[in-house]
């Protein structure tokens, strides 16, 4: 074993034991706070594929600027244990049920694809890194690129829209 | 088999460099309390601290003393892990932050071994400073709910949103010096203004707005909002008591220190010696080393010592005034400077 593969294995239980503790947490605000820690390690986990420019935004726009506004409604709006609405027990299974489902479609669309063969590459390849995904961007992927910033502005002037007084 | 591949030398080194880097940090902030106290009586035309030794240069270590002494009040119904983790999250989010900054030129043993004398030249530089920087955020925030306090909430998410607010001018601003440099790499940012010369000259507008978002984004007057004790009592560390309370303050000072050590190596060419060629002087690397680093600390006392001059100079903002001026003046003029680099760039380089 190496270090990536160490860092790799303890990255992995922690996404999964904070994502895990971010559904069964009781108080909401506990729910965000180990939000935050699966992003980081999601962000180790993007470090030892080299795709830096990709784990420094993920922090800078999900753990800095997206779950700063969840906490801004939950801390406001003052939830907590006594004040979470509890559904009858039909809904609760229907929701299992439903998330039954949706891990069986994954699983089922993952299962034959050629992404088992292939491996990934660790700590090398440079493409994650600024310049070269830039240039990939801006060229290659101009088109793409371009409607996605349109959907960011219609989102944009969506929220000013909505936010702004009568 | 072995286990472990690992570097000794490598993190022997690293580990000495934080550790200096990490002292420093302190050392400078306990100082910059009482150079804050002494420029608040220079500017006053009082003597300010000058019991504890010569000149009060024991002043912080008495300071600190007392902090650690005094009683720790944890309030009964606050959430006692959170308000012990929003200074603790505070203070190491304040002391990561220097990872990018290059200290002073690199140092060559005699075996040929460079040293370079910053903890991580990453490809990301600047930007993983940023994100770090964003991540400061929960220290006031949790602070602040896990009080229990609605004084101590209302201040949190004032400076919450306040420093969400800044950090968009303040990356705009950034933008059109990479324009300039064409790396996010701190090193090649210095490199870069040693080669042509410090980007503040290319730069005038840029700095302004960085300067003015870094003061925001430390919580200083004008911008100290968070702490407005006329409105909010003390602000989101209201609750806090002993060595807690000196660590949300203390961690203010370290911000300070390093925004004013990253404001220096973007825009005042690090440590750089201006209006010379030092590489030229055929001096040993150990006595480059020495230079650069005492340049570079004494570009950063000067940024400090401006720090304090406008607290102590300029009364505080209201809320909305704050917010107009983030989002309705420095953003669109963060944008006309980043397009009007743009447009000169592209009509140099036709």
């Amino acid at each position: 074993m190496n270090i990536t593969q160490i860092l790799f294995w303890f990255l992995s239980v922690v996404a999964i034991f904070s994502a895990l503790m971010v559904i069964t947490s009781k108080n909401p605000v506990y729910s965000v706070l180990w939000l935050i820690a699966t992003f980081f390690a999601i962000s180790g986990h993007y470090i030892l594929l080299n795709a830096q420019f990709l784990a420094i935004v993920n922090i800078i726009v999900y753990a800095g600027a997206i779950m700063v506004l969840f906490l801004f409604v939950i801390m406001l709006m003052n939830l907590n244990k006594e004040t979470e609405p509890q559904k009858n027990r039909w809904l609760k299974m229907a929701g299992a049920v439903a998330g039954g489902c949706l891990l069986l479609v994954l699983v089922a669309a993952l299962k034959d694809t050629d992404i088992k063969q292939q491996q990934a590459l660790v700590n090398e390849g440079n493409i994650g890194l600024i310049k070269n995904l830039g240039k990939e961007l801006f060229t290659k992927y101009v088109v793409p690129f371009e409607i996605s910033s349109i959907l960011f502005l219609s989102a944009m002037v969506g929220a000013v829209v909505i936010g702004k007084k009568e | 088999m072995t286990l472990l591949v690992i570097d000794l030398w490598l993190i022997l080194e690293k580990t000495l460099l934080i550790a200096g880097i990490i002292g420093l940090s302190f050392f400078i902030a306990m100082y910059t309390t009482l150079a804050e106290r002494k420029v608040a009586a220079w500017l006053q035309d009082r003597r300010g601290p000058n019991r504890a030794g010569p000149f009060g240069i024991f002043q912080p270590l008495a300071d600190g003393g007392k902090l650690f002494f005094k009683e720790e009040i944890i309030p009964l119904a606050a959430n006692k892990f959170l308000f012990i983790l929003g200074p603790a999250l505070a203070m190491i989010t304040a002391l990561i932050t220097s990872t990018v900054i290059p200290w002073a030129t690199p140092f060559i043993t005699k075996g040929g071994n460079v040293i370079p004398m910053q903890v991580a030249d990453v490809d990301m530089g600047i930007l993983l400073a940023f994100s770090i920087v964003s991540v400061g955020v929960y220290g006031i925030m949790i602070g602040g709910w896990a009080s229990n306090n609605k004084f101590s909430l209302m201040a949190a998410i004032r400076g919450a949103s306040q420093m969400v607010s800044y950090e968009l001018p303040m990356g705009l601003a950034l933008i059109a010096v990479l324009f300039m440099t064409g790396s996010l790499k701190m090193s090649e940012i210095v490199a870069n203004q040693v080669q042509h010369g410090w980007h503040v000259i290319y730069q005038p507008l840029g700095f302004i707005i960085f300067f003015v978002c870094a003061l925001a984004e430390c919580n200083r007057t004008p911008f100290d909002l968070p702490e407005a004790e006329n409105e909010l009592n003390f602000g989101y560390h209201q609750e806090y008591s002993s060595m807690k309370l000196g660590f949300y303050l203390f961690a203010e000072y370290i911000n300070m220190f390093i925004s004013s050590a990253i404001m220096v190596t973007i825009y005042f060419g690090g440590y750089d010696i201006p209006f010379v060629n030092e590489a030229s002087w055929g001096l040993s690397s150990f006595w480059m080393t020495v230079i650069s680093f005492s340049v570079i600390m004494m570009k950063i006392s000067f940024m400090l010592f401006v720090f304090l001059w406008i607290r102590w100079t300029i009364p505080r903002f209201r809320y909305d005034q704050l917010m107009n001026l983030g989002w309705k003046k420095l953003i669109p003029l963060a944008l006309l400077n980043m397009v009007i680099t743009a447009a000169v760039i592209l009509w140099l380089n036709k």
